[in-house]
């Protein structure tokens, strides 16, 4: 159940307003999370709750921090000397910015999929066992079953069944993104997170991959960065508005595409900036 | 606003200028190409026969002979050559666009390297030859050569694997890297396949870079006019009786030494060809 905080009335230009997630649904936990880039402060204290088995999308104007944020819940900043986080964020009740997290489990447990296709340059089949085959020693045939499994989840199975050793570079845009979905689903991560995944692609791929992430929220946390606010209000259960480094507003998605609360969300969302 | 047609006539003209001075100057180099080429085919062809591959260079004066010893010993160098620095090219350069970031080494590192691809294949050769030639071995072997021709192959083999490295989109390591892939396997098995025919191009412009290089072996293999495969003796080669034939007033050398150069050329292209043709699979199926 989400509760709104009271205290925020619209009319300050600089109000914020985060509704809190019943603890039970809680999947990941940010808590007082700040990101430099160096010197430059990419995310100013940011803290919101990603609720279990349904989609959280972000939002907000360019440069707002909705993909810095995305990058630290599976910490790929850490790639990047001069790039850190401080805060808090609780997987399962487990800090993942801790040091000596094992990233390559974090990461198995949170895939993500890029603004871009990047599909490797391998076939079809290689692609979707990739990860597979970093954690687990299947057998030809189960290998082969959960091949089949993940592009089936990631709508993608019938185009594909049969080239599946086929380079993966040869699909349309629409589809090697379906490819980079099941590529991740393939590792049975327990969140994904998805960095504007349509932006590259046209619409009737776009409204493909949107089906696909509807299909998979009942099985997955997922968290979505996108620009398209129709999007967001179409995708996601709750949503995040962001605006320099700042979570303005955080609460339930119907709730805040028909009556945000802050000013500066209902400004964006009523496409008065941004 | 006005069009000015007199300004779109003018434009039009510096386009035609210009674009005729591209085609004039790739038709000039693309002349010479043919004509060395042409040279090479008219004077070599005429000197083809089986003893070429099957005799060793013969003394001065003589008729007949053939080249055996010489393309030996050249294969024999450049295989050596070619293990060396394919080997410490594609990690140098690997190291140089994956894991050295803007540390102070990396920068170093690139700079010499690039003085190193620059410098004069004799001072390669003076180098190997106090290294190995006096110090070490005591005399001309033909280790010593591969050696100095892998000196020349590493740098080509290192600039031009970091740069297609570096031309591999940032997303495609972090989508590896999502996955949970260590860097390394990143590396190996998404951004070595992904860059394979620029670094194979690379690999090639080595090769062919050192196929012709005579300097480095003048102080290093020497030459040998028996046939030798011990890699620790003196070893003939192509580029150096080449030298030795072109210049002499022995009819039989001058067309051993076409021979030769036909030889080197005709590898070098073939070569090419070939793994051109392998390179551009991978891609789309």
């Amino acid at each position: 159940m989400t509760t709104i905080a009271p205290e925020a009335p619209r009319v300050h230009a600089d109000d914020v307003s985060v509704a809190t997630i019943d603890s039970s649904r809680i999947k990941l936990d940010i808590q007082g999370l700040d990101f430099f880039y160096g010197k430059g402060q990419a995310l100013k204290s940011v803290s919101m709750s990603v609720a279990r088995n349904s989609v959280t999308a972000l939002i907000g104007p360019s440069g707002c921090g909705k993909s810095t944020l995305l990058r630290t819940l599976n910490r790929m900043y850490a790639l990047y000397p001069g790039q850190r986080a401080t805060g808090r964020i609780m997987l399962d009740g487990e800090d993942i910015l801790r040091n000596g997290v094992n990233l390559a489990m974090l990461r198995a447990k949170i895939g993500m999929v890029f603004q871009k296709p990047t599909p490797f340059p391998m076939s079809i089949y290689d692609n979707v066992a990739f990860g597979v085959r970093l954690y687990e020693n299947l057998s030809k045939s189960e290998l082969a079953d959960r091949i089949e499994e993940s592009l089936r989840r990631a709508a993608l199975w019938d185009e594909v069944k049969d080239k599946l050793h086929a380079s993966g570079l040869g699909l349309s845009g629409g589809q090697q993104q379906r490819l980079c979905v099941a590529r991740c689903i393939a590792v049975k991560p327990e969140i994904l997170l998805l960095d504007e995944p349509t932006s590259a692609l046209d619409p009737i791929s776009s409204a493909k991959l949107e089906e696909t992430v509807t299909q998979l929220k009942s099985d997955y946390t997922i968290v979505i960065v996108t620009h398209n606010l129709g999007q967001a209000a179409r995708l996601s259960n709750y949503t995040g508005f962001m605006y320099l480094g700042e979570l303005v507003e955080f609460g339930e998605t119907a709730g805040m595409f028909t009556k945000p609360v802050t000013k500066r969300a209902s400004d964006y969302i009523t496409g008065r900036f941004g | 606003m006005a069009v000015s047609a007199s300004r779109i006539a003018s434009r039009q003209i510096a386009n035609l200028v210009f674009a005729g001075f591209c085609i004039l100057f790739t038709a000039f180099a693309l002349a010479a190409l043919a004509a060395i080429l042409w040279s090479l085919a008219s004077q070599g062809i005429g000197g083809v026969n089986l003893a070429i591959l099957t005799q060793d260079t013969p003394a001065a004066g003589s008729t007949g002979g053939g080249l055996r010893n010489a393309i030996v010993g050249s294969i024999l160098m450049g295989v050596e050559a070619m293990s060396i620095a394919i080997v410490v090219g594609v990690l140098a350069g690997t190291w140089l666009a994956e894991y050295s970031g803007q540390s102070r080494y990396g920068s170093l590192i690139r700079f010499l390297n690039d003085v190193l691809l620059s410098a004069p294949s004799i001072l390669v050769g003076l180098f190997v030859y106090q290294l190995l030639v006096e110090r070490t071995i005591g005399h001309f072997s033909g280790i010593a050569g591969g050696v100095a021709l892998a000196l020349i192959a590493a740098p080509v083999i290192t600039r031009t694997t970091e740069d297609v490295l570096n031309l591999q989109p940032t997303a495609l390591r972090e989508s590896g890297i999502a996955l949970g892939t260590p860097v390394w396997t990143v590396t190996r098995s998404i951004l070595w396949r992904a860059a394979g025919s620029g670094m194979l191009t690379g690999i090639l412009l080595a090769f062919a870079r050192i196929s012709g290089e005579t300097a480095p072996l003048l102080f290093t293999a020497l030459g040998n006019l028996n046939f030798s495969t011990d890699m620790m003796q003196p070893m003939a080669n192509l580029p150096k009786v080449i030298f030795d034939f072109a210049l002499s007033a022995d009819d039989n050398w001058r067309r051993l030494a076409w021979v030769g150069s036909l030889l080197i050329a005709a590898t070098v292209l073939a070569i090419t060809i070939i793994a051109r043709a392998f390179a551009k699979e991978p891609n789309r199926s």
